[in-house]
């Protein structure tokens, strides 16, 4: 398939991979440890198992996977409080399709539907502003979550259904920003990443000056990658190069599709709509200084949170789960006591359990390490 | 006189609009013999049976498809090819069927006989009867439209011993077809999804496939044909049953471009996606290339290829080759797989 199989060109996979590993055995020998580098997005990680990557390269590189798939980092308390709007009289709760299953205290969204509540899968927020067109005697909510790649889109949805003058539609917004809790995993004293693999996606939306800090504060190299297998890996290559060559840089290995100063006018419509919280709770992180979003005031006729009373409760989060420690690249997600035992993906504890972008339901659905190991060693 | 008519509590009542309908819809439009004796049950001679092998297969399945109607089929096609195939996987002779309709309030019934032509269209290019049936009516917002179950009577030809548990180290896997275009069909023609492709369901009966399979002279040791969860699913369930490895290569898979550009887009997997007409087999290394050729002289199994083979670690599991040259091990889904969202 043109356009897609190009990025998946086996030949040039080995000629990386070759590349990767002289770099990376001469990385590993000066640091005692192999090399740690965190691909901070959810859809590296899927595409890292989809294709078996892991088990591709040398031991001495390692992916860490970071906290950038945004169902998993959902908290506890904000799938209860989605969960009591959807059981509100008269609202149509419209959710992407993968957010829907992750489990709140008690119930998930797909179980409140199953006990009666009008939850809707769609496919984009439009689709939810058709829901709300097309029932006006209903309260038509969008479930919105998901980093600056869906920002914009939810934005722009809003913006919409004000000139129209729709007001039987609201978000219940959880959007997030992923710098804010870059600096937080950067922050701790314990990290053992080398370098990042930066979000593609969201670097469409934002460009890539705002991970400057990493390089100039923190001196850690981050390359913005794409998501084609071909791309992941000739990020790593970059990335290593940088840490043999001392440099700290961020470099843009994707693009075509990503600008040094990102979508201007998407930026405009997220700005318009939202603004930073003071906080907000990450799943398995803890709550991190502005890093979601909530509605500008002018939008507040908008704001599922100001128009329905919430629980608002905050949920501890379940005993035995090590996602935190998952997230900061101490432990492989094999190493977590649950892992496998008490959280699988039919039955998910912990937040990296959740979504098939998060690492251990990553792991657990393409092999877990020991396993992919033994396969590799009998052929 | 039907034809601008809906379905009412009226027609499940026993009395005679539900005595009109049977013969006006299911009657004629089955036009089997037999069933317009409008007996409670159909008769058919032991010794006939007796001719086609020594042993009964027998199954059911019920179908409760959104929408009725789709690219490449609707809810009687796949009603009659889902029992017959499910007949012809233990290598029966698939012959006779039943069909209980739940019907709701308010249903057309000419949509009614749509799916009635529908099925005896299927019905006849199986080569089976439909002999016996039920209609029940329920209150509108009870059912969604229209469910069907159909039972199916095979007869197992003597000497055939097909079972997900009898694959063997060294066996090869097939598959008859491109997979996944049912699950693209069916995705397709629901109404919120602003995708257009021309993807058809794959919906078509498998008996004459596997007769020809059988004929190749192949002791085959495993089929099933790879409906919801796909030919992933079916492929565990033989390496759990047989307790061995099954190695698959993915640039082996055949799928239809439009079924990969689909998946791409909406990031779904072909090896979870439903088929239904399409079946994964497991035969003995030596008889691989013959299975592969008689199934290639049947139209249903055109596009059929070798995927993989079986091997005896890690036992219990797939693992899939990727276009790569990596390894991953593929699992059951926990339930459907849903669209991501970024």
């Amino acid at each position: 398939m043109q356009f897609v199989d190009e990025f998946r060109n086996p030949d040039i996979a080995r000629r990386l991979i070759d590349d990767i590993s002289r770099v990376s055995h001469r990385m590993a020998d000066r640091l005692g440890r192999p090399v740690q580098v965190m691909e901070v997005c959810g859809g590296h990680t899927h595409t890292i198992f989809r294709y078996g990557l892991a088990g591709m390269l040398p031991s001495s590189v390692e992916f860490v996977h970071g906290p950038g798939c945004p169902v998993c980092v959902l908290p506890i308390g904000r799938v209860d409080d989605c969960v009591a709007i959807a059981h509100q009289p008269g609202v149509i709760l419209a959710t992407f399709g993968d957010a829907a299953r992750v489990p709140g205290s008690r119930y998930s969204l797909l179980e409140a539907k199953a006990a009666g509540a009008d939850v809707r899968i769609v496919y984009s927020p439009l689709d939810a502003l058709q829901l709300a067109r097309a029932n006006p005697d209903r309260e038509v909510v969008f479930f919105a979550l998901g980093f600056e790649t869906t920002m914009p889109s939810t934005a722009l949805t809003v913006l919409q259904a004000r000139s129209e003058g729709l007001h039987n539609f609201s978000l219940f917004c959880n959007h997030i920003t992923i710098v804010p809790t870059l600096r937080s995993l950067l922050d701790d004293g314990q990290l053992l990443i080398d370098g990042f693999l930066g979000p593609g996606h969201v670097s469409v939306i934002i460009g890539c000056r705002p991970y400057d800090f990493i390089a100039e504060q923190y001196r850690k190299p981050m390359v913005v990658a794409g998501f084609e297998p071909l791309d992941i890996l000739q990020s790593l290559h970059m990335v290593l190069v940088q840490l043999d060559e001392s440099r700290a840089q961020v470099q843009n290995q994707y693009a075509r599709v990503v600008s040094e100063t990102g979508n201007a006018y998407a930026l405009d419509a997220v700005n318009k709509v939202f603004e930073l919280r003071e906080s907000f709770e990450w799943r398995g992180l803890g709550d991190i200084p502005h890093s979601g979003v909530r509605m500008r005031a002018p939008f507040a006729l908008f704001d599922a949170e100001q128009k329905f009373r919430l629980p608002g409760a905050r949920a501890a989060e379940p005993q035995g789960c090590q996602c935190g420690d998952v997230l900061r690249g101490r432990i492989k997600p094999a190493q977590c006591t649950a892992f496998g035992t008490t959280c699988t993906p039919q039955t998910p504890i912990g937040a990296l359990m959740v979504s098939s972008e998060g690492a251990c339901a990553a792991h657990y659905q393409y092999g877990r390490v020991s396993l992919i190991q033994d396969v590799v060693a009998t052929h | 006189m039907f034809d601008k008519e809906l379905i009412t509590l009226a027609h499940g009542a026993g009395g005679t609009a539900m005595r009109r309908l049977i013969e006006d819809v299911f009657v004629a439009g089955f036009a089997t013999p037999g069933l317009s004796a409008l007996e409670d049950q159909a008769e058919f001679g032991l010794a006939a049976l007796m001719e086609h092998g020594d042993r009964l297969a027998f199954t059911t399945d019920t179908f409760v498809v959104a929408p009725l109607f789709f690219s490449g089929g609707d809810i009687g096609s796949l009603a009659v090819a889902g029992t017959v195939n499910d007949l012809a996987m233990s290598g029966a002779r698939p012959l006779y069927l039943s069909c209980g309709f739940v019907l709701e309030e308010g249903l057309p019934i000419d949509t009614l006989r749509r799916v009635v032509r529908s099925m005896q269209q299927m019905a006849d290019s199986a080569g089976v009867q439909i002999v016996t049936g039920d209609t029940k009516v329920v209150e509108k917002g009870a059912a969604d439209q229209l469910f069907i179950n159909t039972a199916g009577v095979g007869v197992i030809p003597r000497g055939v011993q097909v079972s997900a548990s009898r694959a063997q180290v060294g066996d090869k896997v097939i598959v008859s077809g491109d997979i996944g275009r049912h699950g693209i069909a069916i995705l397709m023609a629901r109404e919120q999804l602003a995708l257009q492709s021309n993807v058809s369901s794959d919906c078509q009966p498998l008996g004459a496939l596997v007769s020809q399979i059988l004929l190749a002279g192949s002791d085959v040791h495993c089929l099933r044909d790879a409906t919801r969860g796909g030919v992933a699913t079916v492929l565990k369930e033989f390496a759990e049953s047989s307790n061995v490895a099954i190695q698959l290569v993915e640039s082996a898979l055949p799928v239809d471009a439009s079924v990969r550009g689909a998946c791409e887009i909406l990031g779904l997997d072909p090896l979870y996606l439903a088929n239904e007409g399409t079946l994964v087999a497991v035969v003995p290394s030596k008889d691989a290339d013959k299975v592969v050729k008689a199934m290639q002289s049947a139209p249903a199994g055109r596009h059929a290829a070798v995927i993989g083979e079986v091997t005896s670690s890690p036992a219990g599991r797939v693992v899939l080759e990727t276009q790569m040259g990596g390894k991953r091990i593929v699992e059951m889904l926990a339930g459907d797989q849903l669209p991501r969202i970024c």
